[in-house]
């Protein structure tokens, strides 16, 4: 159908390369890493919110299963640092499915409660197991092998997260426009029409919210082993929070919308230090104008823009 | 045997009887039309048979299968249709995907496959898309094959759902007010092309007030009136039925 849609990927992909050289100092590369882990949480976040129309206020509990798998496990029992990354992927996974049967049941205010709740108990939980978790005061983390070779440096990790973003944009404009995709869309649109044509709306919900816990856990991992140290705020009810408002700031069921949400959100907080004490106040106001002029968010509302005319 | 079968079927809601022991059979091949006054439970039955409901008390077979409490989807894959009176358009997408998702049931709906875009995927959903036109242009809406769903008017998105319908190649549909609030012009198009659709050999069950249509379409017409059954028969046999008169008319106290 639309191959225009794939351009933006191309442009990504020249983006990645040609970045690494362009970029001052190491300061703005890790910055650039920074961005582009949370760039895929939220693509993955954005494919459950903006494409299939439901709500997770409790994702950071997923980044936190499998950064404290890639951080317990090697440390405590000595596993290799991808067999555990695979084991808390997992481990996310099956706990996004056994909650989701009930949780997806919910509708509107009462989902996002579920999905919260759901997120405080596992940030408690990695609180409380202190003896493993060093509770409160976190705990470091073990460097990554792969294959023998260690992935230390800036550069080292830019590249893997480069390929991984690729490929999570990849996967997800495919998906979208696919049978599976139009069924995760028309349910959000119309849950009744979409039953009555056979989507078996509960299922998927389900597998929308495995896929997304699974790929916030994955991430999650890599995080904890790029910043070499975690810490229970990480897994925290506002990391969510944030995860979800580069969802909307970027805008809904626009799989770009999530990397320029995760980019401009994840430099905001940076490029308003200056304003010492005063940033939170200058993040809060840039949201809410963000959100009176722009409620679909960015990316889909200049696209809007830029191709009136276009549609019928 | 009946393509489907109903025997005395209830729903209440709470102290509210919308439908009290109706029984009626519905043969394969014909238009079978509902009709009744506002409130009647035209929509009820419709919600009841599609599975959107399930009933208090009675029996719903299909080819002989019981099929009362079985899912939406359950009913779909077993060639159920059915469009809504109050429009059940998805708006967040174009008028041609919507009616691609009626095909849902005949794709490869594998999460993975669609990851990779593996070919064979991708050229199903190339066939797809021409057969989805092909289906637009049949219930009129040709001009419409590359627009927004929520670019188009009322009367247009009327037809989208029975393309959408359609797009399951049902062997049964259920059309709940395809002429409502549509002007003389579209409801005689409205009026062909449900004519059309029984024509290909579909079993077509149809809620409308528009009795000019349904004495027009219909080979039986069953009334409701109050959640009960007042008459069922052919077009004429209702018409001349004093208590469907009543209960449109009025009686002399």
């Amino acid at each position: 159908m639309n191959k225009r849609i794939y351009y933006g990927l191309y442009g990504l992909i020249v983006i990645l390369l040609v970045l690494p050289f362009v970029v001052p100092n190491n300061f703005y590369l890790d910055l650039a890493v920074r961005m582009a882990i949370n760039a895929i949480i939220v693509i993955g976040l954005n494919l459950l919110i903006g494409f299939a129309g439901q709500i997770s206020l409790g994702h950071a509990g997923f980044l936190g299963i499998g950064a404290y798998a890639s951080a317990v496990l090697p440390m405590h029992f000595g596993w290799h640092p991808v067999t555990a990354m695979l084991t808390g992927a997992l481990a996310s996974a099956l706990l996004a499915a056994l909650v989701a049967k009930p949780i997806f049941k919910l509708k509107g205010h009462y989902l996002a409660m579920a999905t919260l709740g759901l997120g405080i108990i596992i940030n408690i939980a990695l609180r409380n197991e202190a003896q493993w978790t060093g509770g409160p005061d976190g705990m470091p983390v073990m460097p990554m092998a792969l294959f023998g070779f260690e992935i230390g440096s800036d550069r080292q990790w830019y590249w893997v997260v480069a390929a991984l973003l690729v490929l999570t944009v990849w996967g997800s404009l495919n998906l979208i426009d696919s049978p599976f995709g139009r069924a995760l869309r028309a349910l959000h649109g119309s849950e009744v029409a979409s039953q009555v044509v056979g989507v078996n709306v509960a299922r998927y919900k389900v597998s929308i919210f495995v896929l997304s816990a699974f790929s916030a856990s994955i991430m999650g991992s890599i995080s904890a082993h790029y910043i070499g140290f975690i810490s229970p705020n990480f897994a925290d009810f506002f990391h969510s929070i944030e995860l979800v408002t580069m969802v909307v700031i970027g805008g809904m069921a626009s799989v770009y919308g999530s990397i320029v949400g995760a980019v401009l959100l994840t430099a905001l907080p940076q490029a308003l230090a200056t304003f010492e004490g005063w940033e939170t106040v200058a993040f809060g106001a840039i949201l809410m104008l963000c959100m009176i002029f722009m409620p679909r968010g960015l990316v889909p509302t200049l696209a809007a823009r830029f191709s009136k005319g276009d549609d019928k | 045997m009946s393509l489907l079968e109903v025997k005395d079927l209830s729903i209440h809601f709470g102290g509210v009887k919308a439908v009290q022991n109706v029984s009626f059979s519905i043969d394969s091949g014909i238009v079978y039309s509902v009709i009744g006054p506002n409130g009647a439970g035209k929509t009820t039955l419709f919600n009841l048979i599609t599975g959107v409901y399930t009933p208090t008390s009675g029996e719903i077979r299909l080819d002989g299968e019981i099929i009362q409490g079985k899912s939406p989807d359950e009913l779909a894959r077993r060639g159920m249709a059915r469009t809504f009176q109050n429009l059940q358009i998805c708006m967040n997408m174009s008028a041609i995907e919507n009616v691609m998702v009626g095909a849902h049931l005949r794709l490869d709906r594998n999460l993975f496959k669609a990851m990779l875009r593996l070919p064979a995927l991708k050229r199903r959903d190339e066939a797809l898309r021409e057969e989805a036109a092909g289906l637009m242009e049949f219930v009129g809406l040709g001009e419409y094959v590359g627009a927004r769903a929520d670019a188009m008017s009322y009367g247009a998105l009327k037809r989208l759902e029975i393309a959408r319908a359609l797009a399951m190649k049902p062997r049964l549909i259920f059309l709940d007010e395809p002429a409502a609030g549509l002007n003389p012009k579209e409801t005689q198009e409205v009026d062909h092309l449900v004519r059309k659709v029984a024509d290909s050999g579909i079993t077509v069950v149809l809620v409308e007030h528009d009795m000019k249509m349904v004495m027009n379409l219909s080979d039986r017409i069953l009334v409701l009136d109050y959640g009960r059954r007042l008459a069922e028969g052919t077009g004429q046999e209702v018409r001349a039925n004093p208590d469907v008169i009543a209960a449109y008319l009025g009686t002399h106290a």
